[in-house]
């Protein structure tokens, strides 16, 4: 009795716990929000002064001001519509092909951490997959598989699945010894080591790849829009269109609103990645 | 009489892939009820000897007896999984040896209770002190009712005040349970403290150099450390230390 009296003597003060953590994430808002918008501003300043004082009257179809741009590319009825169908198209495809890339690179990178011989036989590949000119073979992809939905989502696959493996694996493998130690004194067995140590250790790397292959899924499908010109035309192709037009306004916003859906894809992983460091008691 | 030793070590040697000799011809007995210290310089092969207790390296020569299955071991890092509370990291072993969800959680409640961080349950392992670390620690080792608990240089990272609290801790688990216990430190004082006897390991690779009895009865008062008949013992242990280092250096 006196051993557990002992024992349960209260948590003192050179013991206490530090103060829980907010779980609110915007606590440094005004400089993660403002400094970014201000950069933003200057920007638009710097392009529309080149676009008024740096380009004649003439040429100005070269580097349109961005009231311009807005005008002609987001409030005109027929152009927004237009663009923002080719979007909804390529974003369709992005997902797709991010979502297919994230199952598969989580699987192979589970596979190869659990032998060896998986690793050493199918890495090299992975890194090809990395290394490959992606112009070059998205007609391969056209003669082998067709040229619509999804041809492009294999070229969506293609161009975002390293990130995925590659850091997926990097997170598994970083189990620190001693817990890899704790399982095996536990006697736990190959599924339990992966699913309840190294998969929750990796989420945060997991999540970095996830990132970089959200905006390489997005272009992935404007290339291959842009190659395949078949079924739903997507902003890759309304590119091309709009360059033959010499329509530089819409060849600017469909620019800007591909980019924003690749920005919206990382901070929704960011978002995700506060989660997980919160939940991992970072942060 | 005599008791069969929990934990017996008999000639035994382990060399490294890497061909580094750890141990040599190492012989030790630990018997439920003995409380013993393992200290020596560095890279004398102390914690393999727990590495080997516990099954994580296998012996090159001799045999590793261990004669129970309740094995209690605490890492020198608190080695908690951060991304769980304190409740479900103290849960982990019978959650891994399929121990339905209800018998788990209370065996956990009564681990968590006995180390004092009851109302700490919920918290995850960034949100405690290193002592409160070390302090669950030793809970989700509890959970295995170890009948031999081994402790790798567990309290080398706290504050003395802490220390010497997880110390007297330990000693009253002791007293309660009757363990056998293998306690790994580099600290001379603690060492005695904590001890039914400390021994000594030399060299490169490390053997026994020495084994001496500690025969302060249990519980033991902080204040222990304070008396000469405590100077005298950690003097031996200081000498036998010394002896030790300079035979390595030789």
């Amino acid at each position: 009795m006196t051993a557990t009296l002992e024992a349960a003597a209260p948590v003192t003060e050179d013991e206490a716990p530090q103060p829980k953590r907010s779980l609110w994430p915007f606590k440094t808002a005004p400089v993660r929000v403002f400094a970014p918008v201000a950069v933003f501003v200057l920007v638009i300043a710097a392009w529309a002064a080149s676009s008024h004082l740096l380009v004649p009257e003439a040429s100005r179809f070269l580097l349109p001001s961005p009231e311009e741009v807005v005008a002609q590319g987001l409030l005109d009825p027929t152009a927004r519509t237009e663009i923002l169908t080719a979007l909804w198209s390529t974003v369709q495809v992005a997902l797709v092909g991010l979502v297919l890339a994230i199952v598969l690179g989580v699987l192979f990178a589970v596979v190869m951490s659990q032998t060896r011989w998986a690793e050493y036989s199918l890495y090299p590949y992975a890194v090809v997959l990395q290394t490959i000119p992606i112009l070059a073979v998205v007609p391969l992809f056209g003669f082998w598989f067709g040229y619509e939905f999804g041809s492009r989502v294999i070229v969506c696959v293609m161009v975002s699945l390293f990130p995925v493996i590659t850091n997926t694996l990097f997170g598994l493998k970083s189990v620190a010894p001693a817990e890899h130690d704790l399982f095996t004194l536990h006697g736990a067995n190959r599924f339990q080591r992966l699913w309840k140590l190294q998969l929750p250790a990796a989420l945060p790397a997991m999540i970095s790849g996830f990132k970089i292959s959200g905006g390489q899924a997005v272009i992935g499908s404007i290339v291959a829009d842009f190659f395949f010109r078949q079924g739903e035309p997507g902003i890759g192709r309304m590119i091309d269109v709009y360059r033959q037009r010499l329509a530089t306004e819409e060849l600017l916003t469909a620019l800007l609103l591909s980019s924003l859906v690749g920005l919206c894809l990382f901070w929704a992983f960011d978002l995700l990645a506060g989660r997980i460091d919160r939940m991992h008691g970072k942060r | 009489m005599s008791i069969d030793p929990a934990l017996a070590f008999s000639g035994v040697s382990l060399t490294f892939d890497n061909g580094t000799r750890a141990l040599a011809d190492v012989d030790l007995q630990v018997r439920p009820g003995e409380f013993v210290s393992l200290v020596g310089p560095s890279g004398c092969g102390k914690s393999t000897m727990l590495r080997l207790a516990a099954g994580f390296e296998t012996a090159t020569a001799g045999t590793v007896d261990v004669a129970t299955g309740h094995l209690g071991y605490v890492f020198q890092e608190a080695t908690l999984l951060p991304w769980r509370t304190v409740a479900r990291n103290v849960e982990l072993p019978a959650e891994l040896d399929g121990v339905p969800k209800r018998e788990r959680r209370e065996a956990a409640r009564d681990a968590v209770e006995r180390v004092g961080l009851a109302g700490f349950e919920d918290h995850r392992p960034a949100q405690l002190s290193g002592g409160m670390r070390m302090r669950a620690s030793i809970a989700r080792a509890l959970t295995m009712k170890p009948e031999l608990f081994l402790f790798d240089e567990p309290f080398g990272a706290l504050d003395e005040i802490t220390r010497q609290r997880l110390n007297s801790e330990v000693g009253n688990l002791f007293v309660r349970d009757g363990f056998a216990g293998v306690f790994v430190t580099h600290s001379v004082p603690e060492s005695v403290f904590m001890s039914t006897r400390v021994v000594i390991l030399n060299g490169q690779p490390g053997r026994v150099a020495a084994d001496i009895p500690v025969p302060f009865a249990f519980p033991r008062d902080p204040e222990l450390r304070y008396t000469a008949e405590f100077a005298a013992i950690a003097s031996e242990v200081s000498a036998a230390l010394r002896g030790a280092k300079l035979e390595a250096h030789a």
